[in-house]
């Protein structure tokens, strides 16, 4: 089980949550122009790191909000947290700040090089 | 004392040193890719196959599994890929010299809801006009074929049916693994443990070579079967798949006297349930929600999976756990396999086989040896291309295939 933390309940077991796959997919913006390749990209071709990934949780049993964590595939950890909107953290550049409080990742500045593809262009 | 112990059985296979170079290399020791090497072997005449394994030969889901093999599936493509395989397994003792312990108990798919039963009766059909053995069976039926169940009406979701394949069973997973590996190794593959796959030397967009943990080794051809690693592989070589990679449980109780006839599973109240010939409770669950490489997961799923064991068979109550673990699985966003051709130039790519795979092992090995072999996908894995995602021929078995995978 899960200790996860809300960024805006605190730290609740994983059955409070549901998953909802990989973070920053954004709709294409204009999915007409897309070619089927790319909107193939778009609907069925996710991220699959073994490693740090950046994904959606949302608080079902709490205050049923969406929100962004980086987690380790390979070792469960849940390394931050952060609002919907906010960049992802760049946690290679700040190992100090790898923590699950919700200050530090918050505050954390991301830059978009860490931004997955969703297969949008 | 040592009398009383059986012989220890001679090694079934060599382990050589990779030689510098073959036909072709096979990314992945597990059931697919022994089986894939199988097929390359005794039907196309391939032999100068290496099988790479990156731990040990079928330590990943080939051990991991629940052992079950059915081919109920709904949709045509599906059922014929499956069946084929089922009938692959019913000739495979024979085949591989080898009993394996195939038992043909058949498997029970519970129905919990007025909805359950109207999909399972469609499945029936479809199985049926695919000339798959498949019935619809009521409570009475079921409890006939498996006494220890209960369809008492005073349980949250009393069982209203079932569909039942006769034909379908489970077979002992290792030694389905030994049995391949044993006629690979006579037939001339090198099977090659403690060998990670670093890297894919390609030119001109083609692949000429692997690199790995021991060295590198040119192939004239590679094929992937790196389950729940599909994704990591396909990197590595420069391109996407539809995958994502979810821990999966399963668990034993420890011996009993043989109580369960049959394989029981039901997709509402996520178990399935079998007995082996030793004698344990063999229970799977569904994925873990996250995406992971852990090869573990959380004990609620566990729990949950018990607690609908046990409501089904009360006399589970008194068992105990004797152990739980995880694999990883790919799964696509259709359920469905890939078994294909990939963007590089002979590398091809088995993969997405999610929860179901060990019972599509000899399938798999046949249709993606015949696609390594000739370039070409053979007819039942056509379909099952990763351009699929792109023309929109998807084949959905999610909620379709008897459970969700």
């Amino acid at each position: 089980m899960l200790l996860i933390e809300c960024p805006h309940c605190g730290p609740r077991n994983e059955t409070e949550y549901h998953y909802g796959g990989e973070a920053h997919v954004p709709y294409p913006q204009d999915p007409f122009q897309l070619t089927d390749q790319q909107w193939a990209e778009y609907l069925f071709y996710r991220s699959n790191p073994k490693g740090l990934i950046a994904e959606r949780w949302v608080h079902s049993a709490g205050c049923r909000r969406w929100f962004n964590a980086v987690r380790d595939t390979v070792t469960y950890e849940v390394k931050a947290v952060y609002r919907v909107g906010d960049p992802r953290p760049s946690l290679d550049d700040h190992p100090a700040q790898t923590t699950t409080s919700t200050t530090s990742s918050t505050s954390t500045t991301g830059t978009s090089s860490t931004t997955p593809t969703g297969g949008t262009s | 004392m040592a009398d009383l112990l059986p012989e220890h059985p001679d090694f079934l296979w060599h382990n050589p040193e990779p030689k510098s170079s073959y036909d072709v290399v096979i990314v992945g020791g597990g059931g697919h890719g022994l089986a894939t090497a199988y097929y390359l072997a005794s039907r196309h005449g391939i032999t100068n196959v290496a099988v790479l394994e990156r731990g040990w030969l079928a330590g990943g889901n080939m051990a991991r599994n629940t052992t079950i093999i059915r081919s109920n599936y709904l949709w045509d493509e599906s059922a014929a890929i499956y069946e084929h395989s089922l009938k692959l397994w019913e000739g495979l003792p024979e085949e591989l010299d080898y009993d394996f312990l195939f038992s043909q108990r058949g498997v029970m798919n519970l129905a919990h809801t007025l909805q359950d039963v109207r999909e399972s009766v469609r499945r029936v059909n479809a199985n049926k006009l695919n000339g798959i053995d498949a019935e619809w069976i009521e409570p009475e039926q079921v409890k006939e074929l498996c006494p220890i169940i209960n369809i008492g009406d005073d349980i949250r979701y009393p069982i209203m049916g079932a569909t039942y394949q006769p034909r379908a069973g489970i077979a002992k997973h290792d030694h389905v693994a030994w049995a391949f590996a044993r006629k690979c190794d006579e037939l001339g593959v090198d099977i090659i443990q403690n060998c990670a796959v670093t890297g894919f030397v390609q030119d001109g967009g083609r692949v000429v070579a692997v690199e790995t943990s021991r060295g590198r080794i040119n192939a004239g051809k590679v094929g992937l079967c790196g389950a729940g690693h599909s994704s990591v592989l396909a990197e590595l070589a420069g391109f996407r798949l539809p995958i994502q990679s979810h821990p999966l449980q399963a668990l034993v109780s420890e011996l009993h006297e043989q109580v369960h006839p049959t394989v029981v599973m039901s997709n509402h109240v996520h178990v399935y349930v079998s007995q082996a010939h030793k004698g344990e409770l063999v229970m799977g669950a569904g994925v873990d929600a996250y995406n992971g490489y852990g090869q573990r997961g959380a004990f609620h799923v566990i729990e949950q999976q018990m607690a609908a064991a046990v409501e089904l068979f009360p006399i589970f109550a008194r068992a105990h756990v004797l152990r739980t673990w995880g694999g990883i699985v790919d799964v696509t966003l259709d359920a469905s396999p890939i078994v294909s051709k990939t963007p590089v130039d002979q590398l091809y790519v088995n993969c997405g086989w999610g929860t179901g795979g060990f019972k599509g092992t000899p399938g798999a090995g046949f249709a993606f040896a015949h696609t390594i072999a000739t370039d070409q996908p053979h007819p039942l894995n056509e379909p099952f291309s990763l351009e699929r995602f792109e023309t929109g021929a998807l084949i959905d078995e999610h909620g379709a295939a008897a459970v969700a995978h």
